[in-house]
């Protein structure tokens, strides 16, 4: 260890794998993905195997990836739903792995919904 | 770090590694693999979360689920229901963060409201045996700027403003004790670590060592600096091993990354580390003792002055400070002395960690800030006594301390308050007793201990102490006079007066507490032999009432035969032939048999 610098980069890679522990998540961004036998059935495991890996590669320490239950709506599974803090909830619905790619660049980082692949869109 | 979406994090303590954590570590990732989500799922292990009966403790990031009394078996459902399809298992979780939606936060339920962590911050918190889990929370980024921004002056400075006590005992302020080593004059000096935790039923320093070994690793490194010394000593007793493990982990990782060794953080100094495994003999605690024992003579406490920081390890001038005490220094770097004197009370600053034990729902390892009151962490986070019983009264100090009755359960836990009760802060064992325990009994006990961890150096403590457990002996079993509680008194201050080192001076305190609050317990024990509290087996007898139906499964059990008496007719007890080891009253159904 040479310098403080050394320190700090070791503290930011690490800090991102860590971030879901620390309490304060109130700010978090929340990917949640419908993972009941509907989801599961219709694909939702690679759906959600896709965002950790998106979002692991970008860093994005400030999104946390969970699962839920049956949403209601099993005909459009798998489902997703994104909550930005202070924002409405977004529904993204028939979400493949390819369609993951798009939502974390544009809504997660640039902050843009992908409305094509909304629950409004698919109505 | 890979970024994961789902921790698993399972306390690896040794109070939960006992009841198998590991096995659930093993089982979890099984269940893990077959689901395929070992890119998406860590375990990890981690140090104390506090909550040890309830252990062992698993909990679930991000949704904070904290499941307790987890088995190997448990795991699959974890596994299957929470990580696949993120259904929590509510049968599984702490009852009281269970709510109707989903679960509250743990730092909302009563065990974990009036806590406080600084020197338990990363336990429970960060896998121990990753650096870079300590840097990412901050760790040896106090080391880093004293190093290359502070000069040892200004370290020991923001040690003194902040008002840090020793939690090894005696709460002598830290800062001073740095100031002293830093002055004496020597080219070469010593840092040690007190970790030889000898109380009996006291575990904070073992629990911090296990889940945040880093922070003393750093602190001692700072301390180096501070007082100008270049090798340290961790004296452990080797009856933790996790602890030793981890510990030399931590230490082996140090040195990867350049916090040990020669020219840290690209400066000219240097540090390095050694531990030194320690018998388990309570007296090695005591700090003259514990140099000795690290030179590798015999533990055996020598007169003061002169004091170690001027004359200690190998006659060299050496800094001694506890376990606990270490782990507050990096907070206190990082956050500031301000901070730190915004918690605790005018004289006592920080927070304070208890091994809650004894008669007590929550048995386990708390920590509050200075000035909270006794009732609180009994009744509020310790749950109070279990099965209704009534609260008696509470130990601090462990041998050294005093028992602490109800009437003053509403003072806040500073050192000078339970001082000023006949206790002491002590390193923080609190065991808590109720109704059904003898005082004299909890007395006699503690000098059983004393007696056996005796040195045997000096008269006043090998031979009073022995003195003093023969009376107490006498008096339980109902050959005390009423005379013997004033030989008792006298005896006590001659020991404290005398004794050459704590042990012997403090031995007297659970006597004198004892007879200071309980003094109608002694004398019921020397005017009536009578035991209260139905402890004392020389006191009580067993006796049979009319509630007996002559079933004759008493006299059966009986194994001395002492009990006679006709098929449906009333039963009795040759008392000359009882034992009084309580089997009758165990089996007699009709609740007919009474100890008195
Ligand atoms: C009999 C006896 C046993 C002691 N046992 C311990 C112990 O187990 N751990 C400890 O830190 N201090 C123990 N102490 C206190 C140490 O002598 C010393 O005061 C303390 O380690 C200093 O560190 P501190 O200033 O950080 O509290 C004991 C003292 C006596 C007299
Ligand atoms: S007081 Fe007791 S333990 Fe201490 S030196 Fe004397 S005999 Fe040894």
């Amino acid at each position: 260890m040479k310098s403080l610098e050394e320190l700090k980069a070791i503290r930011e890679k690490t800090l991102a794998g860590i971030q879901l522990r620390k309490e304060d998540g109130a700010d978090n961004v929340r990917v949640v993905v419908g993972m009941a036998t509907c989801g599961i059935a219709a694909g939702a495991r690679p759906v959600l195997g896709a965002f950790v890996d998106e979002i692991g590669k970008r860093g994005l320490s400030h999104v946390s990836v969970t699962q839920t239950g049956c949403i209601g709506v099993c005909r459009l599974e798998p489902v997703v739903e994104v909550y930005v803090p202070g924002e409405e909830k977004v529904t993204y619905v028939k979400m493949t792995p390819e369609m993951v790619q798009r939502i974390v660049a544009e809504h997660l980082v640039n902050q843009q919904i992908v409305s094509e692949y909304t629950i409004g869109a698919a109505e | 770090m890979e970024i994961v979406r789902s921790h698993i994090l399972v306390c690896a303590g040794t109070g939960c590694h006992a009841s198998n954590s590991d096995e659930i570590v093993e089982a979890l990732q099984k269940h893990i693999e077959t689901e395929k989500m070992d890119k998406e799922v860590r375990v990890i292990k981690t140090g104390c979360f506090g909550l040890c009966a309830l252990g062992p403790v698993v909990v679930v990031y991000p949704e904070g689920a904290f499941y307790s009394r987890v088995t190997p078996e448990d795991a699959g459902e974890i596994v299957r229901e929470h990580i696949v399809k993120g259904r929590i298992v509510t049968r599984l979780l702490y009852q009281e963060t269970v709510q109707e939606e989903g679960v509250s936060s743990l730092s909302e339920t009563p065990f974990y409201k009036k806590q406080f962590r600084v020197a338990l911050r990363n336990c429970g918190v960060i896998d121990p045996e990753n650096i870079d889990e300590y840097i990412a929370f901050d760790g040896y980024s106090a080391l880093g700027r004293a190093l290359t921004e502070q000069t040892p002056q200004e370290i020991i400075d923001i040690i003194s403003k902040s008002g840090l006590r020793g939690r090894g005992g005696a709460g002598f302020p830290t800062g001073r004790k740095w100031q002293f080593a830093a002055a004496a004059q020597g080219d070469v000096k010593y840092v040690v670590c007190n970790a030889d935790e000898g109380d009996p039923g006291a575990f904070m320093d073992r629990s911090v060592l296990e889940g945040d070994p880093h922070s003393v690793v750093e602190a001692m490194t700072i301390a180096g600096y501070a007082i100008g010394a270049h090798e340290g000593y961790l004296y452990v007793r080797a009856e933790y091993p996790i602890a030793v493990k981890r510990l030399e982990i931590a230490i082996r990782q140090a040195r990867e990354y350049g916090f040990l060794g020669k020219g840290i953080f690209g400066t000219g100094f240097d540090f390095d580390l050694i531990i030194r495994l320690g018998a388990g003999a309570f007296v090695c605690g005591e700090e003259t003792a514990l140099l000795a024992s690290i030179e590798g003579r015999r533990g055996e406490p020598r007169p003061r002055p002169p004091f170690p920081a001027v004359k200690g390890l190998f006659a060299k001038p050496t800094l001694l400070n506890n376990v606990e005490t270490y782990a507050n220094i990096p907070w206190i770097l990082q956050n500031g002395w301000e901070e730190f004197t915004k918690i605790g009370t005018e004289k006592s600053k920080g927070t304070k960690v208890f091994a809650l034990g004894g008669k007590i729902h929550n048995t386990g390892l708390v920590e509050v800030p200075m000035g909270t009151t006794l009732r609180e962490v009994v009744e509020e986070i310790g749950g109070g006594c279990p099965g209704g019983k009534a609260f008696k009264a509470a130990q601090t100090g462990g041998p050294s301390g005093g028992c602490i009755p109800a009437e003053h359960l509403d003072i806040p836990i500073e050192y000078e308050t339970l001082m000023s009760i006949g206790s002491m802060m002590g390193s923080g064992g609190l065991i808590v007793m109720d109704e059904d325990n003898c005082m004299v009994d909890i007395a006699r006990y503690f000098l059983d201990f004393t007696v056996d961890e005796s040195c045997g150096k000096c008269a006043p403590c090998r031979i009073g102490t022995r003195r003093l457990y023969q009376l107490l002996e006498k008096i339980t079993g109902g050959g005390g006079t009423p005379e013997d509680l004033d030989t008792l008194e006298v005896l006590c201050k001659h020991i404290s007066e005398n004794s050459l080192c704590g042990l012997g001076q403090t031995a007297p305190n659970p006597v004198l507490s004892t007879l200071r609050y309980f003094r109608d317990e002694y004398e019921a024990h020397v005017r009536d032999k009578k035991c209260p509290a139905r402890v004392c087996k020389d006191l009580l007898q067993y006796k049979i009432t009319d509630a007996c139906i002559g079933c004759t499964a008493c006299a059966r059990v009986c194994p001395t035969d002492a009990i006679t008496g006709k098929v449906k007719e009333l039963h009795v007890i040759d008392q000359a032939k009882c034992i009084k080891c309580g089997a009758c009253e165990e089996k007699c159904k009709f609740k007919a048999i009474i100890k008195e």
